[in-house]
């Protein structure tokens, strides 16, 4: 009975309330979090109800493997391939310059630089995500393509490496942050216990540190990737957006973002040409998923 | 007459109050009251303030200086009317009219059979109005030697099967064609008047404003590109156009344009859905009056003749 007094003290309504309190939190921020799945559903449904009808109006086979992008021909032609050859290039480009710098950036901010270097050097490169992509876009246009022109001896700038490089430089603040968080999560047992083996701090970060966080690293990579992909802008103004199926990443080249981009403003509501582009949209959302839900899946056997 | 009016307000509020009867909500009755009278006073303000009037219009991207010039001028002699100018290419244009989010289409086209059926099918007939007219310029990089070409060997050009300089008579260096977006007007206009509707060659560049064409003209030695007589500068080298092979070529000037002699030219409209409201008129006659087609002369478009 003693025991009991004392929680009579204790304001009944008050606890009640607290819970109640928590409870109404709960579903408020899970209603919040709900929503966006919801939007992210509606898309998905709009995305696919617009494509659909563009499968009546067009064979299938010829979209997926059509090289000939001219949907405002006399003989319109909506073939896939030059776009998604367009929008490989592009992205492999620039994952071939971002992977390594953006992965190098991490180790040295999180295993190499001093603290205060790393507290200055960090706000710094995530300043590079707050730029508009016009203003990336622009400067490709008029500086890049001038550099790139006069390096390769080139007719014109505007191609897949402009692109590229763009993008790379873009994506480096999501692969440099989150690769960063990786390693810095490699408890500093590993580190401690690889250099009291006689490892050299060389030595130590490539087969230690970097090997224990790989699967966090490869997910910030798809995560910087899965931008690349979707990003519009930069690219629209920079690779010169000729539909032709190369593989060379000094030949123009027309991603599938700016496609859409350029044409959904003038192709009218309902025709072939708008369920095409809302077909190469949902071409694009099912990549860009794919990539994020790979990423994703990744994170989790890190967490693991 | 604004006090007057905010006085009658406030009586006839009194009698409601009365009529009301229950003395429980006077205080209610009474702030109702007041707040009637406010906004009764404000529309009273409203009305006696000089009548804004608002127009917009939309479309086509080469129209969209000369329109923004036209507006200035216009608004500074009508203070009482905004205009509101916006580009987006002559499809925008009309899909806004068909849409009725602009009360005027800029067109550097005429309109499709499609477009106008849309109109109609809203009970309107669509009005094309001839504002001015403009010329394409085919524009090289100042280095190139070629002078003129004719409508045939542009047509060859563009859509790529001549691919190198040597063939219409310049160095032998391969072509690079710099083209604007599908949904530009001046896009649609070179293809139907200059192509005969084939398409663009696949490795045309197809860019997204009239600055990128260019700059990247500007830039690159094998660039062919065109543009609105009215963007030509300096940093580019206009091409003379013969009409047929063998043919007199003609530099794009507002002169050749005007007579006819310049074959790379075309007119201009604005498209009002229905006869255009008072406001509209008034701004379409503008555009055509003398001090109009002067403005449209110093932005590089050339006059309607006869005007």
């Amino acid at each position: 009975m003693t025991r009991l007094s004392p929680r009579r003290h204790v304001p009944v309504w008050g606890r009640q309330g607290r819970a109640g309190e928590e409870r109404g939190a709960e579903w408020v921020l899970g209603f919040l979090a709900s929503l966006s799945l919801v939007a992210l559903g509606l898309i998905f449904v709009f995305l696919l109800r617009e494509a659909l009808p563009f499968f009546n109006l067009y064979a299938v086979g010829a979209f997926l493997t059509g090289r000939e992008w001219q949907p405002v021909s006399t003989n319109p032609r909506f073939g896939l391939v030059p776009l998604a050859t367009g929008s490989l290039l592009v992205t492999v480009g620039a994952a071939v310059i971002a992977v390594p710098v953006g992965v190098g950036v991490a180790l040295f901010l999180s295993e190499v630089a001093p603290r205060r270097l790393r507290e200055m050097l960090k706000p710094g490169l995530e300043l590079l995500a707050a730029i508009p992509s016009v203003v990336y876009g622009f400067f490709g246009l008029v500086v890049l393509s001038r550099w790139l022109q006069a390096a390769f001896g080139l007719n014109s700038g505007l191609n897949a490496l402009n692109g590229s490089i763009l993008l790379a430089v873009m994506s480096l603040p999501t692969i440099v942050t989150l690769s960063e968080d990786a390693l810095r999560a490699v408890p500093d047992t590993y580190r401690a216990a690889s250099l009291a083996m006689g490892a050299s701090r060389l030595e130590t970060i490539f087969h230690v540190t970097l090997p224990a966080a790989r699967s966090g690293i490869v997910a910030a990579v798809m995560l910087g990737l899965g931008r690349v992909i979707g990003e519009t802008m930069a690219v629209l103004m920079v690779t010169g957006n000729a539909a032709q199926v190369s593989f060379s990443w000094l030949d123009s080249v027309r991603t599938m973002t700016a496609t859409v981009a350029a044409e959904m403003a003038e192709c009218p509501w309902g025709s072939t040409h708008y369920h095409a582009l809302f077909a190469v949209g949902a071409v694009l959302f099912a990549v860009t998923f794919l990539i994020n839900a790979a990423a994703d899946a990744l994170l989790r056997k890190g967490v693991r | 007459m604004i006090r007057s009016r905010g006085r009658r307000a406030g009586g006839n509020g009194g009698v409601a109050s009365r009529r009301g009867g229950r003395a429980g909500s006077a205080l209610r009755v009474v702030t109702f009251v007041g707040l009637v009278s406010v906004v009764l006073l404000g529309v009273g303000l409203a009305g006696c303030a000089p009548k804004h009037e608002t127009l917009v219009i939309r479309g086509s991207d080469t129209m969209v200086n000369l329109s923004a010039a036209w507006a200035e001028a216009f608004m500074k002699a009508n203070r009482s009317v905004d205009v509101s100018v916006q580009g987006g290419g002559s499809s925008t244009g009309f899909k806004a009219l068909i849409e009725g989010t602009a009360d005027l289409a800029n067109a550097s086209r005429p309109i499709k059979d499609s477009e106008a059926k849309a109109i109609r099918d809203k009970g309107k007939e669509p009005v094309a109005h001839v504002v001015a007219y403009d010329a394409v310029t085919i524009i090289v990089n100042p280095s190139n030697t070629v002078q003129h070409l004719d409508m045939t060997q542009l047509a060859a050009i563009l859509t790529g099967q001549v691919t190198n300089w040597k063939d219409v008579g310049g160095p032998d260096r391969a072509i690079t064609v710099y083209s604007r977006e599908s949904s530009s007007g001046t896009y649609a206009f070179v293809k139907e008047h200059v192509m005969g509707n084939k398409d663009y060659s696949a490795s045309a560049r197809l860019m997204p404003s009239t600055e990128s064409i260019l700059q990247a003209v500007a830039q690159d030695q094998t660039g062919i590109g065109y543009i609105g007589l009215g963007y030509l500068t300096s940093a580019v080298k206009a091409i003379a156009i013969a009409e047929k092979p063998g043919g007199t070529p003609i530099l794009p000037s507002a002169e050749a344009v005007g007579n006819r002699t310049y074959p790379v030219a075309r007119p201009l409209f604005i498209y009002s859905a229905g006869q255009p409201s008072a406001v509209a008129k008034k701004f379409i006659d503008f555009c055509l009056s003398k001090e109009g087609q002067r403005i449209t002369g110093e932005m590089g478009f050339v006059p309607v003749p006869g005007r």
